[in-house]
């Protein structure tokens, strides 16, 4: 279980400080699926970036598993049993996919073992374990392979930072059937999201709405989404130049 | 003439081998041959004029290797050797050459290997150069390859130039000339450490219609190394050249890329690309958000860079 304590992040804005995360307590439960959402510029993505390391809040605690992981680094999180899929996929020259897949599953997995993770998130294994993770794949690929390695870790906890985003629509379909997949075989582990879409907002036990570095409101799925679905949330969104109505299936980005 | 254990050590890190090689080779050790073996396509003798060896491929020749490795491990030793490489029309072969030198004492130990590579026409030839060094003295391990290429109508040349450790100094300075559809490979890695100092130096001339040339370096300088990388392409006629300098600087590793490209044809095609910088850090969180250190990850990420 994790557990964020009061947690503030600022950053220097030209000489004044910014406060992207306000104050922010919540939880997430073992065995459940979470979804993070709310207008760009919440605070979304930061609340992800702390949870892995890459930031450290200026304000709070982070627990995870009952124990105070504030002050310990990405790559402690990430032995602790703490995965993140990155928004936008990192590229490397000459290190590939199969590479990639090893290094996630901290073993040396065969050839076919890893091409499991890849067909799970829909790739055609034997097309792409050789490929190298750099800009020869498309913006699908690399999310998919993202999760791919995500999936391999066998995490307590993976943080997924906006799958939908810089992914077509029809690629996104296939791979909500690989949160679903997850959501149904989740055991001593639980999973957040950052997301925007509808489906992904449907197969979540709970939903927490962030906007302007606060929580504006939490609940089981039943408690918020037909709040989300009505025109206060929408018109909240619009209100921060996001036409991305919630309740409607857009497209990520 | 038998080779100690580190001779061998040295041969496994140039040549990749064990044992003695198939087909053709010639070993050399501390400037003297451990070891020779021509066969009914591939003759190799001495030079009587210079040290050095002379390596005739008939033409036609095809699926077979030579392997003409160097070990020195006397501190203090320097040669210079010739090889002339005569490569028949229409032969398809492997020639692996590389020097490890180990220097445990305190005077500078330097081999000077000259290559020159006569390519008969519509011949094939895969080349494979690698460099080493190791031991603890203070006398420096210094390799200077010359590297000349003459190519013919439509042959092809593949080289392939590793030197990843343990070599203090090297100049390395490559020419070829290429006729008509003749198609020259360059793929060279390189790092280096401490105050190591390694300058690339090309100068290919694409002489004849249709004939091109690809050099591509990656390269890793660490700690206070230094590395130049000058690659000059001449077209001279209807040509392609590309050269590309793509590497990682950490610590206080310095690296200079020239691009050098003369056309002097209308049809001539010419590029260049160069990109130097340190490791992007959203590489080093990735690893690390997969359970790795960050120095795991940088050895991930530069051995990846340097395969």
């Amino acid at each position: 279980m994790l557990e964020l304590k009061n947690i503030s992040f600022q950053v220097d804005d030209q000489g004044a400080d910014k406060e992207i995360i306000r104050n922010v307590s919540m939880t997430v439960p073992d065995r459940k699926l979470i979804v993070v959402t709310g207008p760009n510029g919440g605070g979304k993505s930061t609340i992800a970036r702390l949870i892995a390391g890459i930031e450290k809040p200026t304000g709070g605690r982070i627990l995870f598993g009952g124990e105070d992981i504030t002050e310990k680094t990405v790559t402690e999180r990430a032995r602790m049993g703490i995965a993140y899929a990155f928004q936008q996929p990192v590229k490397f020259k000459g290190i590939r996919v199969l590479d990639l897949i090893r290094i996630a599953a901290g073993k040396t997995l065969s050839i076919a073992d890893a091409c499991e993770y890849l067909s799970s998130v829909g790739l055609c294994a034997r097309d792409y374990v050789n490929r190298e993770v750099n800009a020869s794949l498309s913006g699908g690929e690399l999310k998919r392979i993202e999760i791919a390695t995500v999936i391999a870790r066998h995490a307590k906890l993976s943080v997924f930072d906006e799958p939908e985003a810089g992914i077509d629509l029809w690629s996104f379909r296939n791979l909500i059937d690989v949160f679903r997949n997850m959501r149904e075989t989740i055991e001593d582990s639980s999973i957040l999201i950052i997301s925007h879409q509808e489906r992904i907002l449907n197969i979540a036990d709970e939903i927490i709405v962030l906007k302007d570095g606060v929580v504006d409101r939490q609940g089981t799925r039943d408690e918020v989404y037909p709040w989300l679905s009505s025109g206060t949330a929408v018109t909240a969104m619009e209100c921060d130049g996001q036409i991305r109505a919630m309740g409607r299936e857009v497209n990520g980005k | 003439m038998k080779l100690d254990e580190i001779q061998k050590r040295l041969l496994r890190e140039v040549a990749d081998l064990h044992e003695v090689p198939e087909g053709a080779y010639n070993i050399r050790s501390n400037s003297q041959s451990a070891g020779r073996r021509s066969t009914a396509n591939i003759e190799i003798v001495s030079k009587q004029d210079v040290s050095g060896l002379e390596i005739r491929i008939r033409p036609g020749t095809k699926r077979e290797s030579v392997h003409i490795p160097v070990v020195m491990t006397e501190s203090g030793l320097k040669e210079v050797v010739y090889n002339d490489f005569f490569i028949g029309e229409d032969s398809d072969v492997v020639i692996v050459a590389g020097c490890g030198i180990d220097n445990c004492g305190n005077q500078d130990s330097q081999h000077d290997g000259i290559h020159r590579f006569y390519v008969g026409r519509g011949a094939k030839v895969r080349y494979v150069e690698k460099h080493y060094g190791s031991g603890e003295g203070s006398g420096k391990r210094i390799l200077n390859p010359g590297t000349e290429v003459y190519m013919e109508e439509d042959s092809s040349m593949e080289m392939e130039m590793v030197q990843i450790k343990g070599v203090d100094d090297t100049v390395r300075t490559t020419t070829a000339e290429l006729a008509a559809g003749a198609k020259l490979v360059v793929r060279e890695r390189l790092m280096t450490h401490g105050e190591q100092r390694a300058i690339s130096n090309y100068d290919v001339a694409l002489n004849g219609k249709g004939s091109s040339a690809d050099i591509v370096s990656r390269s890793v300088a660490r700690d206070r190394s230094y590395q130049k990388f000058d690659a000059k392409i001449a077209g001279n006629a209807e040509c392609s050249g590309h050269t590309e300098c793509d590497s990682i600087i950490m610590d206080q590793g310095r690296i200079l890329a020239v691009p050098g490209l003369e056309a002097n044809h209308v049809d001539a095609s010419l590029f260049h690309e160069a990109a130097i910088g340190k490791i992007a850090g959203e590489q080093l969180i990735k690893l690390m958000t997969l359970g790795l250190t960050e120095a795991e990850a940088e050895e991930q990420i530069i051995n990846g860079f340097l395969q």
